[in-house]
């Protein structure tokens, strides 16, 4: 099934309607209200885009510096070609260690991976941590947004789910239910051997990991168990602590419309000599998995990229369907780019086309990538590989032909305007259009006046 | 060849570059490093104190004035009656000789388990600019303390705020080599809007985080 069918099922689905509400007013007035407090706020963005640009340009040399002050703190550093990759490196590890239990906190880099079924199927017990990612693993779904990943869901549906699966009474006020996954999940915190988390941001200068969260599960996850394990993709490394401290200005306030998370957590190396808590073993697995497919070309801007969700919480088309009907791990319009370098431009074939082109994702991105161009990119792709539907194909030929011709360009517009005056009905309006349905299954369209723009033109030259 | 040889191999080529690393790229990325130049600072006003006391009350924080360490105990006590909480905790070494028993609390020299209530710490500094506490983990200095128990109650010297996070990394560059195994900065009681975009305080960290100001 693709983007456009799922849509349409979205678009019905009452509940979801309801669950996405919220998103905008929420989200989108906490960025603004947010930015709002920095008077800076534009040269705070050129820099971000700068910092991250300078990543990639010398990525590779970035890398090897990141890796280099990492290993001389205690850290391992794998490097994983594939997602499968990623998948085998962690269950080494795990063997390695005689893991049991592991606890994670929210990782999208290891949704990419499938990592829970990998580890599952080798008889691991697994632990989503991060509230709505604990929701999710209860009614076994992906998440649909990348900061919010149960924000499809009503709390009327939480309180069933609990009910359910914890064998509880159901509650139903929200902190109630807070408290209900605390107590459940305080005990995993406890009793697990292996942590797993993402990055936000790894940090060359120091060999650092970052992760910014609100729940506090994150410094769990990395403080608790005898291992942690940090799984990143390779674009995320920043040079300096000066770099992330210009970066963590915008990160939270794009993401959740606040001025700072709860917690910023950086972690450097494992337990150190006398003390009292911290992993035995850190290891940190940097990703490639399709992200050296955008470096170097027309999209390596996209590598810009923070992982904030602001441009899915601006986009119409997301507001209106939510992510799941995206289909993949990264829904919106940065998803609209990933996920045809992630999978194949054949496999995600309406995906660049889920777009308004509004601009509104690139007025609202943090480090200012042109989402609307790069999707425009892929667009152009696609009609190079012959991915476009026939029909489009031959319209655009057909119309290509016609706009060479003037002078038959211009009896065709002629007849065409003439015709379709004469369909109106007395509103002004057509009520079905011949291979139009598209428009007027669901709207009226206006009937022109009954003359050509180049006739109008004419007349009022003469 | 490796994994890692095969993705720098690639971002190499993709870029257009040599496969061998240039000592120009190198020293290009050593020169950044040893500069570590800051970006552009938001206007943060001129009183830290001030600006802190208003951003950490703004994240749900609760704020505690002192005049001397010894005035820890009671101020403890008074906030641990006024919020209904009992009379324990564990703290951070710094606090063991303080007289805890005078206030008639039993407390605890040693890092959080998961089933203590109250835990008390110090912090390395705080940032003005979001009303943070910046918490550097050590031997003396364990995070769990600040991450298990329900309350938080974190003691903090008027001269270690500083305006903004730049700054409290150059205060740590000054006062030890590289940074610890853990560096928290922690905004305020923890929390979640997971269900329905409602904010709720105490998702799995404290519900309540209180500084007493020095």
């Amino acid at each position: 099934m693709h983007f456009k069918a799922r849509a349409g099922a979205k678009l019905a689905d009452v509940r979801l309607q309801t669950a996405l509400k919220k998103l905008q007013g929420n989200f989108v007035k906490g960025r603004a209200d947010r930015i709002a407090e920095l008077d800076n706020f534009p040269d705070i963005r050129d820099a971000a885009a700068a910092i991250r640009d300078r990543a990639l340009q010398s990525l590779d040399v970035w890398l090897e510096t990141f890796e280099r002050n990492a290993a001389a703190r205690g850290t391992v550093v794998h490097w994983a070609e594939t997602h499968e990759d990623v998948n085998r490196i962690v269950r080494e590890i795990a063997a390695q260690h005689g893991v049991r239990k592991i606890i994670k906190s929210k990782s999208m880099v290891t949704e990419e991976c499938g990592l829970n079924d990998a580890l599952e199927a080798a008889g691991l017990e697994v632990v989503e941590t991060d509230l709505g990612e604990y929701i999710l693993q209860l009614a076994r779904e992906p998440p649909s947004h990348i900061v919010a990943p149960v924000v499809h869901k009503t709390r009327d549906e939480v309180s069933d789910l609990f009910a359910e699966k914890h064998k509880s009474p159901r509650l139903t006020d929200i902190p109630a239910l807070c408290r209900e996954a605390r107590e459940k999940l305080r005990p995993h915190f406890l009793s697990a051997d292996m942590g797993i988390s993402g990055a936000n941001f790894i940090i060359a200068e120091t060999g650092s990991t970052l992760i910014v969260t609100n729940e506090g599960n994150g410094r769990m996850v990395t403080t608790l168990p005898k291992v942690h394990v940090a799984i990143t993709g390779i674009e995320k490394v920043v040079p300096t602590l000066e770099d992330v401290s210009t970066l963590l200005r915008l990160l939270p306030r794009h993401g959740t419309g606040q001025s700072i998370t709860n917690y910023i957590s950086v972690t450097t190396g494992p337990k150190r000599d006398g003390d009292a808590d911290g992993p035995e073993h850190f290891h940190v697995i940097l990703v490639d998995a399709g992200r050296t497919q955008l470096i170097g070309g027309d999209m390596q801007q996209m590598l810009r990229c923070i992982r904030c969700g602001a441009c899915m919480n601006h986009c119409p088309v997301y507001q209106s369907v939510g992510g799941h009907a995206y289909g993949w791990v990264y829904p919106g319009p940065m998803g609209s780019v990933l996920t045809p370098t992630y999978v194949g431009l054949e496999n995600a074939r309406d995906l660049p086309n889920a777009a308004t082109l509004c601009r509104q994702c690139e007025v609202a991105c943090p480090v200012k990538i042109p989402l609307p161009e790069l999707l425009r990119k892929l667009r152009e792709r696609q009609f190079e590989q012959g991915l476009k539907p026939w029909h489009e194909v031959a319209a655009l030929r057909l119309w290509g032909w016609l706009a060479q011709r003037p002078m038959l360009y211009g009896l065709a517009t002629r007849i065409k305007v003439r015709m379709l005056k004469a369909m109106a009905n007395p509103q002004g309006m057509i009520r079905s259009l011949p291979f139009g349905g598209g428009w007027t299954d669901r709207r009226d369209f206006p009937a022109p006046e009954g003359r050509t723009f180049r006739e109008l033109y004419g007349k009022s030259k003469a | 060849m490796s994994a890692r040889a095969n993705i720098l191999s690639r971002i190499r080529t993709r870029q257009g570059k040599a496969v061998t690393v240039r000592a120009s790229e190198r020293e290009a990325v050593a020169q950044y490093l040893a500069a570590h130049p800051q970006g552009p600072r938001p206007q943060t006003g001129n009183d830290a104190v001030a600006r802190f006391r208003e951003r950490a009350l703004g994240l749900s924080t609760t704020i505690g004035e002192l005049s001397s360490a010894g005035e820890i105990p009671a101020a403890v006590a008074r906030y641990l009656q006024s919020a209904g909480l009992a009379p324990a905790a564990v703290c951070w070494p710094q606090f063991a000789a303080l007289d805890w028993r005078a206030q008639g609390i039993a407390v605890e020299a040693r890092a959080a388990h998961g089933d203590d209530l109250v835990g008390i710490t110090g912090a390395f500094c705080a940032i003005a600019e979001t009303g943070t506490l910046m918490m550097c983990s050590g031997p003396d200095t364990p995070p769990a303390t600040s991450l298990l128990p329900e309350t938080h109650i974190a003691v903090l010297r008027r001269d270690r705020i500083v305006a903004g996070m730049e700054d409290a990394w150059a205060l740590l560059r000054s006062e030890s080599a590289g940074l610890p195994r853990a560096v928290n900065f922690i905004s305020g009681p923890s929390r979640t809007a997971d269900i329905e975009q409602t904010v709720t305080l105490g998702a799995h960290g404290p519900y309540r985080v209180h500084i007493l100001l020095l």
